[in-house]
């Protein structure tokens, strides 16, 4: 982590232009402001579920940051707001998933954060961890087989996740015919009340890889652009025929698990400030200004472009219709619903 | 079935040969398609339905999977939500349960749960059912559990010319299709198929014998016994008419109605167990929409309420039915 914060240093870019800095910062701050949304909305009563990512910034801004739009798959987990801004998706999408409207890609019916976009390549997935993977590894079956070279899909899911025999049979399958996948897991250290000592006797995720005979990484989550260089690599090897990837980024979840869940019941507050010292948004604030990527003033304006949009985009989602009670009978087969037929 | 004409070709086939044959079909017709599954590869399937196939198809087509049931239907569902056409098969319907979740909360609910964006075209084959001495975990049928699903198609033909065209009609249908093959009328039962491509919509029961006395309605391997049965009672003087259902979600609801409302009895026949089987959804709905047509009350014919059939002989043969057992409880319904 060490090698991107000292001032007077030469950055260390993994060959991310400024403007590619900034968008990554843009995204981290656009995650954290959508967050407290989301959280502020369900204490207005304005919707009745929220979940946020907090300390998955860096993470995952810096990982859609390697993902080739128009070609890659992204199968993500309900963790994942800033993978989905960053493929493409707008606050406005993202709050019609928060307000459960009828303009939602899932047409109000999944909970939040459970979004899909076919037009941005983001497969749709229920909230049953592990079951997206075998999907990520089925659609990169289809890649290959289909010889279509310059593609690869991002499968991402948390380190509890890793506990499910399905993650074990995906990574699995994937390593036999060496499929153009990248398995993303987002350690933040708590599967909701679980720590992660009582989820597998060996922590260190990533040297799981081993076993399967594929390469494993594990890098600093906190750091967007180490996280870039880690999943543009895994991407590229994938891309080019290179095989599988199973890459460990080392986070922490600063909130509850969602808004139902109160997590000084089972871990203390001392713990989170503690993790809070290296919260990746201000840390990486000061990397971009510290080496002139970014002045004072053009933080201050980000912030209040963040705001701007976030604000505007709650009120526009807000004023949207519900489904109505008809929506409930539609698209469960080709053609009308009838029961019994 | 599709209406033929007197010029048209047949094949006499038996079961396996019909399954084998659609599936060779689909794999020549569509690049799309692509089989997944326990030993579907060089040994071609534990019935030998796709054996060559992989000689032929090559095995990026026929895909010799690990020993994972959830990620052969999880895996099948990712390669239909991005554009193939995968044909999984569980070895034994006995093997289904570790893929409960894929089925029921993936592939049921993938183009509900996201408004239409994303479908999944997916066929899951697996045999099931016993009178094979298949015991606990080789001959169970499991077509209750997954009937309660929304989203789930479910095909169950006893005829390999209903096979062939209800196969093709799941093969070429835009959602999730579980078929169920009978395993002990895989060989035992032939008939003519005809040749070509032909489906059979999905949700069209067959009236197979028609009779005044009493209806009963089956599927699989006890739609053969119900209709010798069925014949050992015109002997005697008794009509009954028999309906296969051939599809048990969507199920012909008309079909069952309009032939309740005339012989006014009811008698459901299934290898399932009794206790919320397919048959108490039959009576229920007969019971809500058809009750004073009836002259007696809907019978059940079914298994009894324990886990399966054992492995020793005398332990199936009082779980399974015979056409003489069914002889029985149609000429105690008829005498009512």
């Amino acid at each position: 982590m060490a090698k991107t914060d000292t001032k007077g240093k030469k950055i260390e870019r993994n060959g991310l232009s400024d403007e590619q800095l900034r968008a990554m910062f843009r995204n981290m701050l656009l995650q954290r402001q959508l967050d407290n949304r989301g959280f502020q909305l369900n204490r207005q009563g304005k919707v009745p579920f929220a979940l946020g990512s907090e300390g998955h910034e860096a993470l995952q801004a810096g990982a859609a940051m390697a993902f080739h739009r128009g070609k890659d798959l992204l199968a993500p987990y309900y963790r994942d707001l800033g993978l989905a801004l960053g493929i493409g998706l707008t606050p406005y999408e993202i709050l019609l998933s928060l307000f459960a409207r009828a303009a939602d890609h899932n047409g109000g019916r999944q909970f939040p954060n459970h979004y899909s976009s076919k037009a941005a390549g983001l497969m749709s997935f229920s909230s049953i961890l592990a079951a997206h993977i075998p999907h990520a590894v089925g659609a990169a079956y289809a890649m290959k087989y289909r010889g279509e070279r310059g593609r690869a899909v991002l499968v991402t899911c948390g380190d509890g996740t890793t506990s499910e025999g399905e993650w074990h049979e995906s990574v699995n399958f994937a390593s036999i015919h060496k499929l153009p996948v990248v398995f993303l897991v987002e350690n933040n250290l708590w599967a909701i009340s679980t720590p992660i000592e009582h989820q597998m006797g060996q922590p260190e995720i990533w040297k799981r890889a081993a076993g399967y005979g594929i390469p494993g990484h594990r890098f600093n989550g906190f750091d967007p652009i180490e996280t870039y260089g880690n999943v543009n690599e895994a991407l590229d090897r994938a891309r080019s025929g290179g095989g599988p990837t199973l890459l460990e980024g080392m986070c922490y979840r600063f909130l509850a698990h969602s808004t139902d869940d109160n997590d000084m019941t089972y871990r203390t507050k001392e713990e989170v400030t503690e993790h809070r010292k290296d919260d990746p948004v201000p840390r990486f604030e000061r990397v971009l200004l510290d080496h002139d990527v970014m002045s004072g003033d053009d933080v201050e304006q980000l912030k209040r472009d963040v705001l701007r949009e976030t604000n505007e985009a709650t009120d526009r989602a807000e004023a949207m219709p519900y489904p109505t009670a008809a929506d409930l009978y539609t698209h469960l087969y080709e053609g009308a619903w009838q029961p019994w037929q | 079935m599709a209406v033929s004409s007197p010029t048209q070709t047949t094949q006499l086939m038996n079961n396996v040969d019909a399954v084998r044959a659609t599936l060779y079909d689909a794999m020549k017709n569509d690049p799309r398609t692509v089989i997944l599954g326990e030993d579907v590869g060089a040994r071609g399937n534990v019935f030998l339905i796709t054996k060559d196939f992989s000689k032929e198809f090559g095995p990026q087509r026929v895909i010799d999977t690990p020993i994972a049931e959830a990620s052969i239907v999880g895996i099948a569902v990712g390669m239909a939500m991005e554009g193939l056409r995968p044909i999984a098969e569980i070895q034994f319907a006995d093997f289904i349960y570790p893929a409960f979740n894929q089925i029921v909360g993936e592939a049921a609910k993938t183009r509900y749960r996201s408004n239409g964006e994303y479908t999944c075209p997916l066929v899951i084959r697996t045999p099931y059912g016993g009178g094979v001495r298949g015991a606990l975990s080789h001959s169970v049928s499991i077509e209750a559990l997954f009937y309660h699903v929304p989203g789930l198609k479910i095909l169950a033909p006893a005829f390999p010319a209903d096979v062939k065209g209800l196969l093709n009609a799941a093969i070429d249908d835009p959602d999730p299709v579980l078929f169920l093959e009978h395993k002990k009328t895989y060989r035992l039962i032939k008939g003519e198929v005809p040749d070509g491509h032909y489906t059979i919509p999905i949700g069209k029961a067959n009236v197979l014998k028609e009779g005044t006395a009493l209806t009963v309605v089956s599927y699989g391997l006890y739609v053969h016994w119900a209709l010798e049965a069925a014949q050992q009672l015109a002997d005697e003087g008794i009509s009954v008419e028999v309906i296969d259902l051939r599809s048990i979600r969507p199920m012909d609801k008309t079909a069952i109605l309009q032939s309740v409302e005339k012989t006014r009895k009811l008698l459901i026949v299934h290898e399932d167990n009794k206790f919320g089987g397919i048959g108490a959804e039959i009576s229920a709905m007969v019971a809500e929409e058809a009750l004073f047509s009836l002259d007696a009350p809907i019978r059940r014919h079914c298994a009894p309420d324990v886990p399966a059939m054992g492995y020793a002989e005398p332990l199936e043969h009082e779980y399974m039915s015979s056409p003489a057992k069914i002889a029985d409880a149609m000429r105690e319904l008829a005498r009512f």
